[in-house]
């Protein structure tokens, strides 16, 4: 069996599974936000549950508009705030305490190898870079696993991307997702798992690998999923005492086919409106005028993303007429950003910095686009509308061409005029 | 639920996503008649008044891609949506719709075969779809009886109050 197969396998109490069968899984992790949370309450109340069925095992983020950005915001942050205290949930990250729920929840320790964990929020699929099985669920099935600890999952298909070869200079792990993110296409994985795997995937840190589960769900998948390793154990240990029994794909695990991709002559990637999949080499986009640039997100918000964008901005200035909004994805990473100097490099170029939180990655406040302006962004959509005006453009990009194009105020490849960066 | 619904087709292409069904920034409400009045605003503000009467939405591959928002199905069903076919479905999506008692199905063909405005029938239990417009005839994957039972029931919630209420 490959990995996803045993841990679902596990999960319910099987000794083996095959794609297309249906299991129910034991749920080892439930996460909620502010956005998805008060109908997943509504809806538990509806059922008739009173007590959630692990207060241990839930855990609650306020992230999506934090603080609250208005009175409508401000009365879901209370109901699921008073939830949170009905309950006695301990892992309740309120405004401040948090950030970024895909940050926070690996973090915090609530991310462990060969767990099950499900999140009413698409991008759950990112704990798959700790070899969790991690999916995305609706608010009213939320409303169930809280009532019961259980899910129905059916068994995926796996397709196997393996990935080798070393990344030229300021070529990141975004530039590497969005690259696959235009070879799978953005239905080419749906219902099926994603297993990431290759020498490239081994050498990249616990951030970059983020980035590659973290954009599964844009090609349809129902899980991204990296093998652990040292550097997986290394991360999980030191932040949290649970037990961590990794699991790992058999040696004759099957999958459905594998794709491999060669990341040696690899350029910096953008995905141009208003499909994430539409993925051309920067060079062929160079030139395009931006209003916006974003730095932050699930995707794209950590410290190697900070470090990465502020060596490209140290000591420059964002262009006239630009505005470059920069969010730390948690505390943690705002406060080590703080401390290394980066949010100095970031501010002495002319950027503004927000509080961890999801920010305008998905129009809810913090940079909303108006009609005709377009924002390159290091998060994961550029649907219409996504970040606000249907009659706005966004380009998703890497920390570093994101800074370029800060610089320029057009679309620019990082490497261009950029020699002296290490 | 009723098995079989009928209804004029509103036709969309491939993935249409959870942003252009429910913008972001209207996930602040929870009440579905206020949701419904900016269903598919991202590709066409007119569409609650368009639905309003009962309609079956055709689209292509990847129906429903993007985000976990259960308010992108309430919205469309509040809106005046009876059934979604598609050529496939993003999975998160087609789950929700399920969960709020929104029936969709998988019809290989469906956005090539029929369109804008044509008066379909569709029979759930055996996956039939007609065209009255065109007489022609097209077969939708069936849907497994358990998520049937959940259609029927009207959604997951009600699903789950009946069996609790068998058990006691």
């Amino acid at each position: 069996m490959n990995i996803i197969e045993k841990i679902l396998a596990n999960a319910s109490g099987k000794q083996e599974v095959s794609p297309g069968e249906i299991v129910e899984a034991n749920i080892d992790v439930a996460m909620t936000h502010d956005l998805t949370g008060p109908l997943a309450i509504k809806s538990f109340r509806q059922i008739g549950a009173k007590k959630v069925w692990n207060n241990n095992k839930v855990v609650i983020i306020l992230d999506h508009l934090v603080p609250a950005s208005s009175i409508i915001s401000a009365e879901l942050h209370k109901i699921v705030r008073n939830f949170a205290e009905e309950q006695n949930i301990e892992n309740f990250y309120d405004v401040g305490r948090g950030g970024v729920c895909h940050q926070v929840m690996p973090e915090k320790g609530h991310v462990r190898p060969g767990e099950v964990i499900v999140g009413s929020d698409s991008h759950t699929c990112t704990y798959g870079a700790f070899g969790a099985f991690a999916t995305g669920i609706g608010s009213t099935e939320m409303a169930a696993v809280f009532a019961t600890g259980k899910l129905w999952f059916r068994v995926p298909d796996v397709i196997k991307v393996n990935v080798t070869g070393k990344f030229q200079k300021l070529v990141t792990a975004k530039d590497l997702t969005l690259n696959i993110v235009g070879r799978i296409g953005a239905d080419g994985a749906i219902y099926k798992g994603l297993e990431f795997d290759g020498s490239t995937i081994r050498d990249m840190s616990v951030d970059g690998r983020m980035v590659l589960a973290n954009m599964a769900v844009e090609m349809g998948a129902k899980a991204g999923i990296i093998e652990p390793d040292q550097k997986t154990l290394d991360y999980v240990k030191a932040r949290t005492d649970k037990p961590v029994k990794p699991i790992k794909s058999d040696p004759d695990a099957t999958y459905e086919r594998v794709v491999d991709v060669d990341v040696s002559d690899l350029e910096p990637q953008v995905a141009v409106p208003h499909s994430v999949d539409n993925v051309k080499p920067v060079s062929e986009v160079e030139g395009m005028e931006v209003d916006q640039a974003f730095i932050g997100s699930c995707t794209n918000g950590r410290l190697e993303d900070l470090q990465s964008a502020a060596q490209i901005l140290k000591g420059k200035k964002i262009a006239r007429g630009i505005r470059l909004i920069v969010i730390p994805a948690s505390q943690e990473i705002y406060l080590n950003a703080l401390n290394e100097g980066l949010i100095k490099t970031f501010m002495d170029a002319g950027a503004t910095i927000g509080n961890p939180n999801c920010g305008p990655c998905l129009g809810g406040h913090m940079g909303i686009l108006a009609e005709g302006e377009a924002c390159i962004s290091t998060s994961n959509r550029n649907f219409i509308g996504r970040m606000g005006s249907t009659k706005s453009f966004v380009y998703l990009a890497s920390p570093a061409t994101v800074a370029a194009s800060a610089i320029t105020g057009k679309i620019t490849d990082p490497r261009r005029n950029m020699e002296k960066v290490q | 639920m009723k098995l079989t619904i009928s209804g004029k087709v509103i036709k969309f292409g491939d993935n249409v996503d959870t942003d252009v069904i429910l913008p972001g920034p209207y996930l602040v409400h929870t009440d579905p008649t206020e949701l419904a009045k900016h269903a598919m605003e991202g590709l066409d503000p007119k569409f609650p008044e368009k639905a309003a009467d009962g309609v079956i939405v055709v689209g292509g591959k990847n129906f429903g891609c993007g985000s976990s928002r259960e308010q992108a199905p309430i919205a469309l069903k509040c809106a005046g949506v009876k059934c979604v076919l598609a050529e496939s479905f993003a999975r998160i999506f087609y789950r929700n719709a399920i969960t709020i008692g929104l029936p969709v199905l998988v019809c290989a063909g469906v956005s090539g075969k029929v369109k804008e405005g044509e008066e379909l029938v569709v029979n759930l239990q055996t996956g039939k779809v007609e065209d009255k417009t065109t007489g022609s005839v097209l077969q939708a994957t069936r849907l497994p009886a358990f998520i049937m039972e959940v259609l029927e029931d009207g959604g997951l919630i009600e699903h789950l109050k009946r069996r609790i209420g068998q058990n006691e």
